[in-house]
């Protein structure tokens, strides 16, 4: 394993330290690793001095590794030999101009021109609209027939867009174009003044401001050297729990709504708003906007905070598991929910699902446990019961997560904070180094990567949503379903548009 | 059965009394600033500098909601001395200009246009566009048609399609990709129609003025009638400047 350097989260290393293979070895290595059970949580290109690099951080059982490479204008393509890194190298092709050949899908990502304003590998005039130079997948045959969904769907939610190839009520292939929220993070976060980048990073995906300011806020004090305080960890993990919260409790009840089955879809409504409302307890802003600072947290929990949650999670938690129990036992429930969009073990290992995406394929991998940051190493883990890969599995997940995020913020609450807010000031980065961090949000895997130059300016930004990895899970999940299966499918992901478009 | 009965009795009614009770956020809340412009100099620049979103003008005073985040650096770092964050959750404006203010917002209700009232005013349908928003402007609107807001008791529903809608709302800063989507349900919304932006992405471009990825500022776009700020507006933001705007 000289190849790979093995790393922790969150842990500051020294970019000379990291091995630079040649392109061949470093191919090599990193499908060794992705074949034997490993997966990737990031693979990207980036800049230095001019030449053109691309560095991967892999993860299994044991821990979490990096590796890196000089890359030529065009390679051979990971993904011809293992579907882990299609989204990977779609992207780099489409962020950097470089070509993956023999990439079995090559199609853009977000739909942007590149950043190094080379020729653009899809053919693509950026002046026109979505999808540009590129038809969708055809089904060919006399009796498929095709329905396109979006940009602009019929709710109130982010906008992307659906192509389904059906045979009658069934979908034989969904295509799934994103790019429509495409704001260009990455590029920003290099080239704004650090006042400005926690605000980015909390409009990253709003619904997970939590997720992602803790993976920047980490990655900030591990290059800053600064050190945080046991109290603002655990008001940082209380606050990422309540995040969980509302999120699951607002999903079961869309769920119920897409089964018309209205009850439990309007109390879980409501219910959602209580654990909003507690961020907003602890934050001032019902999505936990402006808490999590590099240092810190911008805003203690004090006694008067402390017991508003105390007494709302008192009250919340019977009425949540009330109506767990009125959803999860209703027979017009279970018959929609069982069986439905399957996403097998297999399959979901394949594409490295992750969250409850992937746990309820059967892949138990939960950040919390494998590379714990905050609190969490003090906490109990979670156990999920039912596997299956379908909504009725996905469903079930989130229930099990909701019961364990209760437990795990009595526990929290019941200890003793001592912390004083931070002000978010500027910290010198240590220079020519590298950090990673993961944590688990409500949707799975968030990691942010950061590597900093010889001034200690930022020199690539990574970031990756859980969504990144899971939208092929929704793709798979409704290969030969009914197409009227699809709004439960989709929100029994329920994937974040921004997230995945940055 | 006998478990719905069971939880419609657990649940009850919890439909808020608002507008006609008044409503208390939690003192955490940031609503509308208050403004002290007596105090020194060096700390109204000391705040306008180090504000993420390069809302405060220190000169005269005031602060640009269309830009604000409420992240509260400004109130956290004059210990309230400048730039205090009242519970005041009305901050809708009819007007551009407003939007930049010493803490004295005009009344929405005076601003409004009157035809609009008398079109609108007892049934309006609008029609959401996420355009590059973060999801937590969608999802916050999302929730006035849960029990505790139930909008529709007011007449005022999001709905399907732009054909059926009076108006769009919309939200995010507008990427280069959502444009072409965002003017096509525009135009196939029937005239009279109304434009709302909501959040500060939608003003003025948010956390992420100045990508070139984005427009930035939905005015420039479409006459804006009713702007709503906040990073994301509370929903009793939403809820009061649909009310003061079209009732």
């Amino acid at each position: 394993m000289d190849n790979l350097l093995k790393i922790g989260n969150g842990e500051i290393v020294k970019r000379s330290d990291i091995p630079h293979l040649s392109f061949d070895v470093f191919r090599r290595e990193l499908l060794d690793f992705a074949v034997n059970g490993g997966q990737v949580v990031h693979y990207f290109a980036y800049e230095d001095d001019g030449v053109l690099k691309v560095m991967a951080v892999l993860r299994n059982d044991d821990g979490l590794y990096v590796t890196g490479s000089d890359v030529a204008e065009a390679y051979h393509a990971l993904t011809a030999d293992c579907e882990k890194f299609h989204m990977f190298e779609r992207e780099i092709a489409e962020q950097y101009g470089v070509r993956p050949n023999d990439h079995p899908w090559l199609k853009h990502v977000r739909y942007h021109a590149n950043y190094r304003n080379r020729e653009d590998v899809f053919g693509n005039d950026y002046s026109q609209d979505i999808p540009g130079n590129y038809e969708y997948f055809p089904v060919e045959g006399d009796a498929i027939h095709e329905v396109a969904v979006g940009p602009v769907h019929a709710g109130i939610i982010e906008p992307g867009h659906f192509r389904f190839q059906c045979i009658g009520e069934e979908v034989l292939h969904l295509e799934i174009q994103l790019g429509y929220q495409h704001r260009g993070v990455e590029k920003m976060l290099l080239e704004v003044p650090r006042k400005r980048m926690p605000v980015i990073v909390e409009g990253i995906a709003g619904d997970t401001a939590i997720g992602h300011s803790l993976c920047y806020a980490q990655a900030m004090e591990a290059l800053g050297s600064v050190a945080v305080d046991q109290g603002a960890r655990i008001v940082r993990s209380i606050a990422h729990e309540l995040e969980r919260l509302a999120n699951h409790i607002g999903d079961l009840g869309a769920l119920s709504g897409d089964v018309a089955f209205n009850p439990p879809a309007a109390y879980f409504g409501r219910l959602r708003g209580e654990f909003l409302n507690l961020l907003m307890v602890l934050s001032g802003n019902r999505f936990g906007k402006g808490l999590v600072r590099p240092g810190g947290v911008a805003y203690t929990m004090g006694q008067e905070q402390r017991q508003l949650l105390i007494d709302k999670i008192k009250e919340t938690k019977p009425e949540v598991e009330h109506v767990c129990d009125l959803l999860f036992t209703a027979h017009t429930v279970q018959a929609r929910f069982d069986l439905t969009g399957t996403v097998d073990r297999e399959t979901a290992e394949k594409l490295g699902l992750v969250g409850y995406s992937g746990r309820a394929s059967g892949l138990a991998y939960d950040a919390r446990v494998s590379f714990p940051t905050e609190c969490y190493a003090e906490l109990p883990a979670n156990m999920n019961h039912k596997t299956d890969g379908d909504v009725a599995s996905r469903a079930t997940v989130r229930r099990e997560e909701i019961e364990h995020s209760f437990l795990l913020i009595e526990t929290l609450l019941a200890k003793n904070v001592e912390t004083e807010s931070v002000l978010a000031g500027e910290c010198k980065l240590a220079p020519s180094s590298f950090v990673v961090t993961i944590n688990e949000g409500w949707r799975g895997e968030i990691s942010h990567c950061l590597l900093t130059d010889a001034e200690g300016g930022i020199l690539r930004y990574k970031v990756k949503d859980p969504s990144f990895h899971n939208w092929t899970g929704l793709a798979m999940s409704l290969r030969n379903q009914g197409i009227s299966d699809f709004p439960l499918c989709n929100k029994s992901f329920n994937l974040s548009y921004c997230g995945f478009d940055l | 059965m006998l478990k719905i009965i069971q939880n419609r009795m657990e649940q009850g009614c919890r439909t808020s009394k608002y507008p006609k009770t008044p409503i208390t956020l939690n003192k955490r809340y940031r609503g509308l600033p208050k403004i002290h412009k007596n105090c020194p100099a060096s700390l109204k620049k000391k705040c306008a500098d180090q504000c993420p979103q390069d809302a405060i003008d220190a000169d005269n005073g005031l602060i640009d909601l269309g830009r604000c985040v409420f992240c509260g650096h400004c109130e956290t770092l004059s210990k309230g001395d400048f730039v205090q964050f009242t519970q005041n959750f009305e901050l809708g404006v009819a007007k551009k200009e407003h939007l930049l203010t010493d803490g004295n917002l005009p009344r929405l209700a005076e601003h409004a246009k009157a035809h609009f009232k008398k079109l609108f005013g007892r049934s309006l349908q609008l029609r959401q566009v996420s355009a590059a928003g973060c999801n937590s402007c969608e999802a916050d609107t999302n929730v006035l048609n849960t029990p505790f807001f139930d909008l529709a008791r007011f007449g005022i529903q999001f709905v399907a399609s732009p054909r059926h809608a009076d108006g769009i709302h919309v939200t995010g800063p507008i990427s280069r990709n959502m444009q072409a989507a965002l003017l096509t349900t525009y135009e196939a919304v029937p005239s009279p129609k109304v434009v709302i932006a909501s959040g500060s992405c939608s003003i003025s471009g948010g956390p992420f003025r100045g990508s070139p990825e984005v427009v930035g500022d939905l005015n420039s776009l479409l006459p804006v009638d009713l702007y709503i700020p906040g990073c994301p507006p509370h929903p009793l933001t939403t809820l009061h400047a649909l009310l003061n705007y079209f009732k």
